[in-house]
């Protein structure tokens, strides 16, 4: 099963690596993963996507609260959550091939951020099965380049985790 | 010994911060971690807190002939003392040559900082020269590893290092300084408490839990206690003889966990495992309740998972809530220290006087009884040909059982265990989890400086001591009276009985050819040496070795060379599957 699970750590030099090198050496999947520094500067906050069974993933929460540097871990996927993701693409856009890209655009919410004479380039966010669907709408052949950042998550309701 | 270990003062918190260059903060914070040994080598990166460690006498430095010896010495200097071990090793090619001990010590929990040096900060990432990504390195085989880049964060690393080391589940913990760190100057102090909001290893066992584990155990018609190092790392030794014996149910250790129950009891069924005894390893495909205590189910000793203990309901106790449930479903867990853990079932069972039916052990004992009637650990003497068991069982019996055994990883490792029978925790030092050959030597001379009064006995094998016989210079320096005993057999002996088993006797690689005279080269070292041949030479050969008590001592003993070790049971077959003789 998909899980995202959201690590709150210490915001040092290393931390990333001790994530990473933790699911690589345990042969854990990830399939995404973001970070950056929170409100409070001195934590990070880590948004890793990824799937197991159900004793990988308590193995997987364990491993991740036994490292030192590691604040808290938490399974979002276990309570209501929002996901977003954000992905920018850039199209060839010619012809009648530009009216089709901005409207398709504009069905899945997507703002132009960058025209050329050839090009388009869109900026759309939403979980990532949206950002999946915008792709296949599109003629593969007219897709430059993609750029995904990976989820990120939030718990519904007022409080944090 | 070269001299006896002084007693420290420790100053603790000073009123007044001094002044302090870096190398004088490292050999500071040592002295107030009480740290009276530190095993090393130096180096270009090191050579600020050599000079420093020179101009004092409160922590001695040991100074071994590779850098794995030094952390291998460490490590047993802390198995055999219960205190954290200290290594110190320079940048580069020393910080690699210590990544195998502290892998080693990694595998087994055990708590050790390892100080080593950096190239300057400013070079660092330019391929200096003895430049290697060290933390990088060991990041997979630390509990945790720190690059100290301002001379302001070292006191407080130095003692975080230490927290973390010794807490929790215990582990090695590295401190890697640039060498400009330990030129500049700072000042020092040293601060009582260590406050880490990430990390707060868990100490009491959940008391609902603890209930319920002893309620389930008392309801047991064929209970089996089954512990491993976590007894042994918590001290908690006492608490579980008392519990095993309150419920009167039998016990079997791991190999990382012999010692913690009296081998000699009658309640003691033997190791468990691969090369367990027939009935440890009966009781645990027969019990109903299974109760484990500071062990992993690691794969040497559950052998096919789907086939283990298949009867059993699980009680757990362990520091490492990760330990639990990753490779056997459990029905109980506690996390907790183990000796914090047992105190508290012990004195539950006192006040409770909760029981197992006295009939239904009976019926158990008496079906152990028949699993021990099998003598599996039983061995055909012979007349000509020295047996590598009669050699352990007479070291066993001309210590009187007391000697701190250290070995090496093989066949004679397995031997040792099986037949050396530990009473006392502390006194069994083996690389169980990792595995790692040339151990032996060097952990006997940490076992030695932790107890210099002591016997120290390596169980070795002619082709493990080759892999850090360079040691015996050091035992020469420090005139460390340590006993080896070489079970030479001209083969790396457990991959030729694995080739015979499961390679039909294609033995690649496995005879170990162009020998050394050992009794030559222990004497170019200044050393003893004494060769036994025959079955008769055994016992005179271990009584002169005992008999020199400050000296080193290499005894290298000829024992037959296809010996197998028995019981075994093949890799990935069921833990009732055994090969016996």
């Amino acid at each position: 099963m998909r899980h995202i699970i959201s690590v709150l750590l210490e915001n040092e030099a290393g931390a990333l690596s001790r994530v990473a090198g933790l699911f690589s050496a345990r042969g854990y999947n990830i399939e995404a993963m973001t970070v950056a520094p929170t409100h409070d500067l001195s934590v990070s906050r880590m948004t890793i996507l990824t799937q197991g069974s159900e004793e990988i993933m308590e193995q997987v929460l364990k491993q991740l609260n036994k490292l030192v540097e590691v604040i808290r871990v938490h399974d979002l996927t276990e309570g209501p959550h929002i996901e977003r993701e954000l992905m920018l693409v850039k199209v060839h856009a010619v012809g009648a091939d530009r009216e089709e890209v901005k409207r398709l655009s504009d069905i899945f919410r997507g703002r132009i951020i960058d025209v050329t004479d050839r090009s388009y380039t869109i900026e759309l966010t939403g979980t990532g099965e949206k950002l999946d669907a915008f792709l296949h709408a599109l003629d593969p052949g007219m897709v430059i380049e993609v750029v995904r950042s990976g989820a990120s998550a939030i718990g519904r309701g007022a409080k944090g985790i | 010994m070269a001299a006896p270990h002084e007693t420290l003062d420790r100053p603790g918190p000073q009123p007044h911060p001094e002044e302090m260059t870096g190398a004088e903060i490292v050999v500071r914070a040592l002295r107030d971690e009480g740290v009276e040994l530190v095993f090393g080598y130096p180096g270009g990166a090191v050579l600020y807190i050599y000079d420093e460690l020179d101009k004092q006498e409160a922590v001695r430095h040991i100074l071994v002939r590779h850098e794995q010896a030094a952390v291998h010495a460490a490590d047993a200097y802390a198995r055999a003392s219960g205190r954290v071990g200290v290594a110190l090793v320079t940048s580069g090619p020393g910080a690699t040559n210590a990544v195998t001990g502290i892998a080693t010590a990694y595998m087994d929990s055990i708590p050790l900082v390892i100080i080593t040096g950096q190239v300057p900060v400013a070079l660092i990432g330019n391929d200096a020269f003895q430049e290697v990504d060290t933390v990088g390195i060991t990041r997979p085989c630390t509990k945790h590893n720190f690059l100290v880049r301002d001379i302001r964060d070292l006191a407080s690393t130095i003692r975080k290092a230490f927290f973390i080391a010794a807490s929790g589940r215990p582990g090695p913990v590295l401190v890697d300084i640039p060498k400009d760190v330990t030129a500049k100057r700072c000042t020092y102090q040293y601060s009582e408490k260590v406050h880490l909001r990430s990390y707060r290893p868990t100490v009491r066992g959940h008391s609902g839990q603890v209930r319920k584990a002893l309620q389930l155990i008392a309801s047991a018609e064929r209970p089996l206690f089954y512990t491993g190092g976590g007894i042994v790392l918590a001290n908690a030794s006492e608490d579980l003889v008392r519990m095993v014996r309150h419920f009167g149910a039998p016990v079997t250790n791991t190999l990382m966990g012999l010692g913690a129950y009296p081998a000699s009891d009658r309640q003691f069924v033997g190791m468990l495992g691969m090369h367990g005894t027939y009935e440890a390893n009966m009781a645990v495909q027969h019990c109903d309740v299974l109760v484990a205590l500071g062990a992993r189910f690691d794969d040497r000793v559950t052998g096919n998972l789907s086939h283990f203990a298949p009867h059993a309901r699980i009680v757990h106790v362990d520091v490492d809530p990760s330990s639990i449930s990753k490779n056997v479903k459990v029905d109980i867990p506690i996390v907790g220290d183990l000796r914090s853990v047992l105190a508290e079932m012990n004195e539950v069972v006192l006040e409770s006087g909760m029981r197992c039916d006295p009939a239904a052990l009976e019926r158990w004992w008496a079906q152990i009884g028949e699993w021990r009637a099998r003598h599996c650990l039983h061995y055909e003497m012979d007349e000509n040909v020295i047996k590598p068991q009669f050699v352990v069982q007479k070291l066993h019996e001309l210590t009187g059982g007391g000697a701190i055994v250290t070995s090496d990883v093989g066949q004679h490792q397995m031997w040792a265990a099986q037949f050396y029978g530990f009473d006392r925790p502390r006194r069994w030092i083996n690389s169980g989890g990792l595995g790692t050959m040339g151990f032996g030597l060097p952990a006997a001379m940490g076992a030695q400086m932790a107890e210099p009064d002591s016997t120290v006995v390596c169980i070795t094998g002619e082709g493990s001591i080759q892999m850090n016989i360079q040691e015996l210079s050091t035992c020469a320096q420090y005139r460390l009276p340590v006993k080896i005993a070489c079970l030479n057999n001209h083969y790396l002996g457990m991959v030729r009985q694995w080739q015979e088993f499961f390679y039909e006797n294609r033995y690649a690689m496995s005879y170990v050819d162009a020998l050394p005279d050992f009794v030559r080269l222990a004497e170019a070292y200044g050393h003893v040496g004494l060769r036994a041949e025959r079955p008769s030479e055994v016992e005179p050969v271990i009584r002169e070795a005992l008999r020199l008590k400050d000296r080193t001592v290499f005894m290298d003993f000829h024992v037959d060379r296809t010996e197998n070790v028995y019981p075994m049971v093949p890799a990935g077959a069921a833990l009732s599957d055994m090969i016996l003789v």
